[in-house]
């Protein structure tokens, strides 16, 4: 393949949990990146007009991205996701992203990577992979790898230590449990984390949480669980639920996963007060704005008056 | 205590799972009512609002068994959030102050044999592998001649000289099959006579009439109540209706036909969509070269690996020029609009019939 070849990243789903390794696996190998902008209400009337209308919001707003992207680079990043192995299966959704966007848009040139650990695909396996599409220089390849996912954790790391001076602070603290690509994502996430933060709540991520500590915690609330993004997301109540004052779902609709395993929490955590916020795409954010206030006057007063 | 053992219903696939179940650990099976509209309305009063339909049914049929005296409760289902349902519809009947346990069959996502092989011991001392493997046997055995015994009747109910003849005929099949004392023999016996009591009824059939392939999820494919029988109602208005989806390719085919499957639709996927998507593709593309009049893909609402194949559904449709309807059900569907939607296609395709009928 030539140089000066730009590889187009779509700032939606897996790119928040991954952002660090991709944008420095594909600069190590020498490439150009471009990453879609922020979501906006474009991007999210562009997606809904590509996508079918039972979609969960967050794939509307994938395809969205993609769209954008489709003249602005030679090729559009899109990973498939199966497994991390046996009992750690991600959500369908991304069993069928690479497809959608096939179907969707024929005329999108794609590189993908298969990620399906109980096929003898793991993760490096599938980054190896990607990279002989791209070059043929194997020690490049593996290089890049290594180099790009030590940067990861190193990132993971440095995020995780800050959550934990933040959970020192005196200020109100509210576990957020919600998938990466929803509550950093600009129109989902951000007007929350706004609100919350003019109301002087320290905001803990649920994500943030190291993976392996996460899975440890999950398993103990709730044996059955096979998704791991789900998983990972739990085991942070499990680990941080007497530190905090209050957890708050955030989930678009209607997410497969979160349906059950949201409720399955709430019916389980009953010692912190819990809400549920449920995003579509009106994105009504004055109802939200009300919400809010509300769960945040109740963890007021109970910490009040527990002290 | 006397253990009563019920589990959430599937279509006709009662009378198998009841007969594996009553043998194996000898006791007393409670099969839940029929569903019925207060199914439905018990199962999602205590659901969470966007959870696929089938969680609403089974979680209905588990209230109303329990109301029947039950104590045991079966589940088993996965591949997609179905093998989830377990732990959550465990609590919310915790929730509500019923005694009962819960026994779920799944492991890795898969149904495993072992397991349910393993808990029938504990229930029934007697149980050897050899008597657990005769009974497994019969039990296939009831699955497949059900599922071999529906074609015919799907494709030639809507010619039928005599109203109901096949009802009729199919509600003695499935009395036969109800037996407890059932041996492989009589089993295979009963499928050549009714074979033969099906193929003997007199039908009208015309050479080039519609034909119609339905794809999609399996509980909606699979329980009538849930589909508003659209199957049946297609059938009666003189529609060769084929299904593929049915326990036996479930339990049996699908390990290894789902290669092939991908194999064949390699222009349109590259890996597998998840649970059964994959086939819904496979499955319309091949309707579609055989020359099918129409397809009608069905799923209950918010179905995530349907929902997969849905725009590669559309690709097909386009290429192939061969006509989709979706439907999508959910707790709340007003028969009337599904009627409506079905009596447009079912004009629709044959006006497209006729249309090229003539140009040639």
């Amino acid at each position: 393949m030539k140089k000066n070849i730009t590889i187009g990243i779509p700032k939606a789903f897996l790119y928040y949990r991954h952002k660090i390794l991709w944008k420095s696996f594909f600069t190590n190998l020498g490439y150009n990146i471009i990453i879609s902008t922020d979501t906006n209400k474009e991007t999210i009337e562009i997606g809904k007009k590509y996508s079918i209308d039972e979609s969960c919001l967050a794939s509307k707003i994938y395809l969205g991205h993609v769209s954008y992207l489709k003249d602005k680079c030679d090729y559009i990043f899109i990973p498939r996701i199966s497994d991390y192995g046996k009992g750690e299966k991600v959500c369908m959704k991304f069993n069928g992203t690479y497809d959608i966007v096939k179907n969707t848009f024929p005329e999108v040139n794609i590189i993908d990577c298969n990620i399906e650990t109980t096929k003898k695909s793991n993760e490096f396996i599938a980054y190896a992979k990607l990279g002989l599409k791209l070059t043929k220089n194997i020690f490049k390849i593996v290089y890049s790898y290594i180099k790009a996912k030590s940067k990861e954790k190193k990132y993971q790391k440095q995020q995780m230590i800050k959550q934990q001076i933040k959970l020192n602070t005196k200020k109100l603290k509210v576990l957020i449990i919600s998938h990466p690509y929803n509550i950093y994502d600009k129109y989902i996430g951000e007007p929350i984390r706004k609100i919350l933060n003019n109301m002087n709540v320290e905001l803990i991520y649920a994500d943030l949480l190291d993976k392996k500590i996460a899975k440890k915690y999950a398993k103990e609330l709730s044996p059955t669980l096979y998704w791991i993004y789900s998983k990972e997301l739990i085991g942070a109540i499990g680990y941080y639920q007497n530190q905090v004052d209050g957890i708050i779902f955030l989930t678009t609709f209607p997410c497969g996963p979160d349906s059950l395993v949201n409720e399955l929490m709430i019916r389980k955590i009953k010692k912190i007060p819990i809400t549920n916020i449920l995003i579509d795409e009106s994105n009504a954010e004055a109802g939200i704005q009300t919400r809010l206030e509300s769960f945040i006057d109740i963890i007021k007063e109970r910490r009040n008056h527990n002290d | 205590m006397i253990k009563k053992i019920t589990f959430p219903h599937l279509g006709n696939y009662y009378i198998p799972i009841s007969y594996l179940v009553k043998k194996a650990t000898k006791c007393k099976v409670i099969i839940p009512p029929p569903i019925t509209k207060k199914t439905i309305e018990l199962g999602s009063a205590y659901s969470p609002d966007y959870v696929c339909v089938p969680f609403k049914y089974n979680l209905g049929n588990f209230i109303e068994a329990l109301d029947k005296g039950a104590n045991v409760i079966l589940q088993a289902g996965g591949g997609c959030r179905y093998g989830y349902y377990a732990e959550l519809q465990e609590k919310i009947l915790r929730e509500l102050n019923y005694e009962f346990e819960f026994v779920n069959f799944i492991q890795n996502n898969r149904v495993s044999l072992l397991s349910i092989y393993k808990y029938s011991k504990k229930l029934n001392k007697k149980l050897n592998v050899f008597t657990y493997t005769y009974y497994l046997i019969n039990t296939f055995l009831i699955i497949i001649t059900m599922d071999k015994l529906s074609i015919y009747p799907r494709e030639n109910m809507g010619f039928e000289k005599q109203k109901n003849s096949f009802i009729n005929t199919e509600k003695k099949l499935l009395k036969e099959l109800n037996q407890d004392n059932q041996n492989p023999i009589k089993i295979i016996k009963n499928y050549f006579k009714y074979k033969k009591l099906f193929q003997s009824i007199p039908i009208n059939k015309p050479k080039d009439c519609l034909k119609v392939g339905l794809v999609g999820e399996l509980y909606s494919l699979m329980e009538p109540y849930c589909s508003n029988n659209i199957e049946r109602k297609l059938s009666q208005k003189g529609v060769e209706v084929h299904r593929f989806t049915t326990l036996t390719y479930l339990l049996i085919q699908k390990k290894f036909k789902l290669k092939k499957y991908l194999k064949r639709s390699k222009k349109y996927l590259k890996y597998h969509l998840g649970a059964d998507a994959t086939e819904s593709v496979a499955i319309s593309q091949i309707l579609a070269q055989k020359g099918y009049d129409g397809i009608i893909h069905i799923k209950s609402f918010g179905c995530t690996p349907e929902i997969n194949a849905m725009p590669i559904l559309e690709n097909i449709s386009a290429e192939y020029n061969i006509p989709i309807i979706y439907f999508s059900f959910d707790s709340q569907d007003s028969e009337v609009a599904i009627n409506t939607r079905l009596e447009a296609f079912y004009d629709m395709l044959e006006q497209k019939r006729n249309k090229s009928t003539t140009k040639n």
